[in-house]
């Protein structure tokens, strides 16, 4: 049976990322983790296909990952008993028309940035429990989509900031199922406890979401007495450079150095060159690192035991205009080397 | 968890890199001058046959339609990323902030998405420009009664 220590719950026999898929845009197929990309375009608004609008893009890029991961895994659409599915979209309509396609169980979940390991890590407690066989786990976004939300339009002639990050144009999908098969195994996951450090600054989110991380991972080192050497790597994602670089400052004050920290968003673009400022951020760059970068180390015995904490930023362009500060939250996830 | 909001604030200042100011305000000179001097060209071009009135109108006109022209295929929008107040200033700018969210809510139809929101960036600048015209005339008939 599954159990839970403080607020990690351990998997006695846990259960398994059987396949994966990484989906990306342009930018991403410029990326340092472009080779290992299962889907890569450089037509992100989809408009060869007929689509008008930015939203339908990011929906089918979102139906690029889940299909392909469901054809590695070699399962059928029928046979995914449930899909947890979120992206930055206001009310996860990405989602919401992925779904529409794809016919199978859905519950929607929105943990912005977080989303990835968020669905993982609610498709894994189903998983080992029983209540479902195959699950999937699925999130993207999409730069076009987030800017229109959150920022100006596109054309609109606007500087950047040097702490902003670059939404990415990603979408990545994990198909779990119960203990026994092929996979990678999940061993853990910690939800994390919402943490506002009073950070307003819509273009420092890195700095916004670091105490979610910090805090999250102290209460797994905390709960499971590992401590960051046992770990071949700590991923997080999205800080960004500034985030990233808080996040290790951070750790060495609680006692707890991480040499091993990478974060996501500094690891799907080459951060020098490619004018992403801070790194990449949104839903789908965790998710296409975990999907086109960790899962693949694990399977090949690159990594054996790493720790996957995505973070997000829980503030809308409401209450970011009301003046509110940002939320911030972290969802860690324990993955082994692939049994 | 070692940390409280007040440390975390200069935290993260010490953390967070500021804007290149001298690089930027070069940019923003260097590109907000040429757009300005090409204003300037037109100007004298458009003097070759028109009074002085009629020239500088036509000049604007003119600027507002490049700007509209280099915004349609995302390249003002590239030049801005590096020039800043350069692009954002002069009349090419404002003209840019009519342009791009017509184009961005198209999908969302002539009446809800370009008509309501064409003036979502320049609107304010509008309300507040007419506020300020406002308080200015006000001023303005005050000091012809005072002096």
């Amino acid at each position: 049976m599954p159990a839970r220590k403080k607020d990690t719950l351990f998997f006695d026999r846990p259960p398994l990322v059987a396949a994966w898929a990484a989906a990306g845009g342009k930018k991403e197929s410029e990326g340092p983790l472009s080779s290992q990309f299962d889907f890569l375009t450089q037509d992100g608004g989809f408009s060869a296909q007929g689509c008008t609008d930015w939203e339908q893009a990011e929906s089918l890029l979102q139906q690029q990952a889940a299909g392909l991961c469901l054809r590695k895994a070699g399962v059928a659409r029928k046979d995914v008993q449930l899909t947890f599915a979120g992206d930055l979209q206001a009310q996860c309509t990405a989602s919401n028309y992925t779904m529409r396609t794809l016919g199978t169980p859905f519950a929607g979940v929105y943990g912005a940035c977080s989303t990835m390991a968020e669905t993982l890590a609610l498709a894994a407690c189903f998983a080992a429990c029983g209540l479902a066989q195959q699950a999937l786990a699925l999130t993207s976004s999409h730069f076009c989509t987030a800017e229109r939300q959150f920022r100006t339009p596109l054309p609109y002639g606007a500087k950047r900031t040097p702490t902003a990050q670059w939404t990415a144009t990603a979408a990545g999908a994990c198909l779990v199922r119960a203990p026994g098969a092929a996979g990678v195994p999940v061993l853990s996951v910690t939800f994390g406890r919402v943490q506002d450090y009073a950070v307003r600054d819509i273009n420092n989110m890195g700095a916004a979401m670091m105490p979610a991380a910090a805090d999250t991972l102290l209460r797994y080192f905390d709960a499971t007495g590992a401590s960051p050497q046992d770990f071949d790597a700590i991923f997080t994602g999205d800080l960004g450079q500034v985030g990233g670089d808080l996040l290790r400052e951070q750790m060495d004050k609680e006692g707890l150095p991480m040499p091993n920290h990478r974060d996501c968003g500094c690891l799907l673009y080459k951060v020098e060159e490619q004018n992403v400022q801070a790194g990449g951020s949104g839903a789908g760059c965790s998710a296409a690192v975990l999907c086109s970068h960790i899962l693949p180390g694990l399977q090949a015995g690159q990594y054996r035991r790493v720790l996957f904490a995505a973070t997000g930023a829980l503030m809308s362009q409401t209450t970011f205009l009301q003046g509110e500060s940002i939320p911030g939250i972290a969802h860690c996830i324990e993955l082994g080397g692939a049994l | 968890m070692k940390l409280n909001p007040k440390q975390y604030a200069e935290m993260v200042k010490r953390a967070s890199p500021s804007s290149p100011v001298w690089r930027d305000c070069a940019w923003a000179f260097g590109v907000g001058g040429g757009i300005c001097a090409l204003g300037e060209a037109l100007r004298q071009l458009f003097l070759l046959w028109y009074d002085a009135a009629l020239a500088g109108t036509l000049t604007s006109v003119s600027l507002i339609f490049l700007s509209t022209a280099v915004t349609l295929p995302g390249w003002y929008q590239k030049l801005a990323a590096h020039a800043g107040a350069g692009t954002l200033v002069p009349i090419t700018g404002f003209a840019n902030s009519v342009v791009s969210p017509a184009i961005e809510f198209k999908p969302e139809g002539w009446i809800t998405g370009v008509g309501a929101k064409i003036f979502s960036i320049a609107g304010p600048v509008i309300a507040y420009g007419t506020l300020a015209s406002f308080v200015w005339g006000v001023l303005y008939w005050l000091i012809g009664k005072v002096g």
